[in-house]
């Protein structure tokens, strides 16, 4: 719920694509006997196919890709995205279309049983990743024993599934880790509004499952908190059913469950300075995060039937945005630099612009979430909110207190907080999840 | 329990399962070769079979009707169960019949005039899943289990009349306090009760595994039934003494049988995994003990039953698989510390009542069932590979 401000440049960020021996082939369905698609994948096409047809016939404008039709969209080519590389996939990565978020305790207090339980995931997300079954697969073994892998994403496509873990608080009181806690890893204060829920907050460790078919996210969370019963437990953790953010501006920016276009200005994943300056983290360490970024993440209810019932004009002075294409205040397209004047003092773009926060710049992931409904008859409802950046202090924190007078806030209420350090990316084969940290310290 | 739904679920499922590898067809396959053709001569005195031995896959059995009847030739699993079928082959005509098959013992039976139990010859599909000689500590384990079941059933019934005279003569709070006790022998061996199916649904049915149409007086029995009168109703009615007979009845049904179930060192494995998914979902919910809320003790013989399957299996399973072994020791003794800090006396059954046990509390109990659960998974492997 925050925008951010936007620069021009267009250098490819190489580690998001550098290929390695790995997903080679990847791009292939789980049933590695078939390279025709999968009969699930051809559903889902066909299901795109309809949603078009259908919005077409109701004279609808909007098209839902750009480019060439011919093509299909990233989500469409069911790809792979590489799992190793500087920084960990999933941050400056194309956003995909689903999330599947969990946390967890880590219970055991044996290091080396830690170690390898991240190695074990490590080597895990790296088939997933690449669309391939876990261990020795879901079928095919020792009759007496249940499979490896759980088995629902059997034919299914890579669906550029991201693994992205990260280190809570919390988790740098256990193992001797005390001193490796990164001053920037700070406990997020109070703010303004907060009505938080302690089983939708914190955690030790976090994963997030990002991909474009959600059952492959779904099968990915589900088969790491398989491999970690006995050493970790679930926390907590939350679908996502709607990206709301974008990491790639050529595509259309996604609207948040109230209808707007949020986060147009967020940072693309080609822009190699943005991203630099205020993502990843360098030589201010420790060193274990040289390559990694701290995220926020935030569980934003929103009371969805009051804001259906507010006028068109009060909801657009309250984003500062119009409803229909998006356009800053006095501006005609949506990707005119806003400007901030024009807007209400407590604009929402205008408080969480760079320019009322010391230039402070997130890069967001977020997704919208609906989880039925509250036993009151209302949408339980509204934005799970993912913010990457190089240091909280500088980052979400003057942001979101800025935010406190935000008019927004009468229709949302954040429920779940979380901060975790990402460590930086896997480099090879040999490499696991938080290498740097558990062999340079002590 | 087992829900009846449940059961009935899993017949489905079954069945669906079979016809999925059974599926028949005229269709001469030449790539299974002669190897796999079995000629059956059928007469109508005789079921002859060219072979006894065949490789587990696709298997064609070609029948020729030398008799004077029209018969049938059937392909049964070991408990009857049909693989596959043909009918109405009559006399001087030959029909194929195919299926795919697992390694296993099968039988063949001819049917001439298509009535009775047919004429049946034992053969065997070889290879693929191994029939390796059975270690002969694995032949101990089964034994030694097998009078633990015994011994388990044999305990309860008493247990169970003190529970049972006590609804009859009306006495609630007698009753209350022999109930949980009663259900402990019955909880430790749970799988090997279930597996006759029918006396599960008459003993350990829950309010929930009735369907609509079944009368919550007329079709629901066991201590379930009792539970709610006693915790929920605070009425004994002659229904009840009529229910606790029916129990007793029921039971010792359970104990004559039991020492005739079917138990093999992986039915013990597996066993020893289901008791930890009856405290998965029964009783870390709350739903086996509803009106009573004396899950826990269901919990720890479940525990205690997982773990009697386990101590037996050991010594073959840590020899096969050290870690596995290593990591059950650990996990087995982590529950049991957990669940000890819910009872005053080690010795005693008297756990705290679950309603008093809070969502975080059991979550932890939840967090270390799971922890237990997934390495249990793989002890029947362990003990087979």
């Amino acid at each position: 719920m925050t925008d951010t401000t936007n620069s021009t440049d267009t250098t490819n960020t190489t580690e998001a694509t550098g290929q390695t021996d790995e997903s080679n082939g990847a791009a292939e369905t789980r049933d590695s006997n078939s390279r025709t698609p999968s009969r699930r994948s051809l559903i889902g096409w066909g299901g795109a196919g309809l949603a078009l047809g259908a919005a077409a016939a109701g004279g609808a404008v909007a098209m839902t890709r750009t480019g060439d039709d011919a093509e299909p969209t990233a989500a469409e080519s069911g790809a792979a995205v590489a799992f190793h590389g500087v920084h960990q996939a999933g941050i400056a990565t194309p956003v995909q279309d689903r999330l599947h978020f969990a946390t967890f305790d880590v219970k055991t207090e044996d290091r080396a049983e830690f170690v390898q339980l991240l190695k074990d995931w490590t080597a895990a997300a790296r088939r997933m990743t690449a669309g391939q079954a876990v261990g020795e697969g879901a079928y095919g073994g020792l009759a007496e024993a249940p499979p490896d892998d759980t088995g629902e994403a059997l034919g299914l496509k890579p669906s550029r599934l991201t693994l992205t873990i990260g280190f809570g608080p919390s988790l740098f009181g256990k193992f001797g880790l005390e001193g490796e806690r990164p001053e920037a890893l700070v406990d997020l204060p109070k703010f303004a509004g907060d009505n938080l829920d302690k089983n939708r907050s914190g955690g030790d460790l976090c994963v997030q499952a990002c991909a474009d078919d959600p059952q492959v996210a779904v099968h990915a969370v589900r088969n790491l908190a398989r491999i970690g019963f006995g050493k970790v437990v679930v926390r907590w953790s939350q679908l996502g059913f709607g990206k709301t953010s974008s990491t790639t501006p050529e595509e259309q920016t996604p609207r948040n469950l109230m209808g707007f276009k949020d986060g147009t200005r967020n940072i693309a994943g080609t822009e190699t300075d943005r991203l630099k300056k205020f993502v990843w983290v360098e030589s201010e360490g420790p060193s274990w995060m040289t390559g990694g970024s701290y995220l926020v993440a935030r569980r934003i209810r929103m009371n969805i039937e009051t804001w259906d019932r507010t006028s068109l004009q009060e909801q657009e002075d309250i984003f500062g945005r119009d409803k229909g294409e998006g356009a800053p205040v006095g501006k005609a397209k949506e990707r005119d630099e806003p400007f901030l004047k024009a807007m209400k003092p407590d604009a929402h773009v205008r408080l969480a612009h760079p320019d009322s926060n010391n230039g402070a710049t997130l890069l967001r992931r977020g997704y919208s979430f609906t989880d039925g409904t509250d036993g009151l008859g209302r949408l339980d409802a509204g934005l799970f909110f993912l913010a990457y950046q190089r240091d909280v202090r500088q980052g979400f924190i003057p942001v979101q207190r800025s935010l406190a007078i935000d008019p927004l806030n009468e229709y949302i209420q954040h429920v779940g907080s979380a901060i975790f350090a990402i460590p930086p990316g896997v480099r090879d084969t040999g490499d696991w999840w938080g290498r740097a940290l558990f062999s340079e310290e002590a | 329990m087992r829900a009846v739904r449940l059961s009935v679920v899993t017949a489905a499922a079954t069945a669906a399962a079979l016809t999925a590898v059974t599926g028949c067809t005229e269709k001469s396959d030449a790539a299974a070769g002669d190897e796999g053709v079995i000629a059956v001569t059928a007469t109508d005195t005789k079921c002859e079979v060219s072979t006894k031995e065949f490789p587990a896959g696709h298997v064609e059995i070609a029948v020729e009707n030398k008799g004077s009847k029209v018969t049938e030739v059937y392909l049964l699993f070991p408990d009857d169960r049909i693989v596959t079928e043909r009918e109405n082959i009559g006399p001087g005509t030959s029909q194929k019949v195919t299926a795919e098959v697992k390694a296993g013992d099968y039988r063949i039976a001819c049917k001439p005039g298509m009535k009775g139990k047919g004429i049946r010859q034992d053969v065997t599909a070889t290879g693929g899943g191994k029939v390796a000689k059975r270690d002969p500590r694995l032949d101990k384990a089964v034994a030694d289990y097998r009078a633990y079941a015994q011994q388990q059933a044999d305990e309860t019934l008493p247990k169970a009349k003190v529970f049972a005279e006590a609804v009859k003569a009306g006495d609630i709070e007698a009753a209350k306090k022999a109930y949980a006790d009663s259900r402990i022998g019955w909880e430790r061996t749970e799988p090997v009760a279930e597996s006759f199916g029918d006396i599960d649904p008459k003993v350990d049915l829950r309010e929930d595994g009735l369907e609509e149409g079944q009368d919550l007086e007329k079709d629901w029995t066991g201590w379930h039934r009792l539970e709610r009168s006693l915790w929920q109703d605070k009425k004994l009615t002659d229904r009840d003494s009529e229910l606790a007979d029916q129990l007793i009845t029921d039971l010792t049904d359970w104990q004559k049988r039991v020492g005739r179930a079917e138990i093999t060192p992986t039915s013990m494995g597996n066993g020893a995994k289901e008791l930890l998914d009856e405290v998965a979902t029964g009783k870390v919910t709350g739903e086996e003990e509803r009106y009573s809320h004396t899950d826990l003790v269901d919990f720890k013989a479940n525990v205690e039953g997982a773990e009697k399957s386990y101590e037996l299996l050991k010594p073959v399973a840590s020899e096969n698989d050290a870690a596995l072994t290593k990591e059950l020791d650990t996990q087995f003794a982590a529950l049991n510390t957990l669940l000890d800090k819910y009872r005053a006396d080690k010795n005693s059954y008297e756990f705290t009542s679950y309603d008093k046990v809070g969502k975080a509390d059991r979550k932890e109990l939840s967090d270390s069932v799971n922890a237990l659960a997934e390495p249990l998974s793989k002890l029947a492997a362990a003990v087979v590979k």
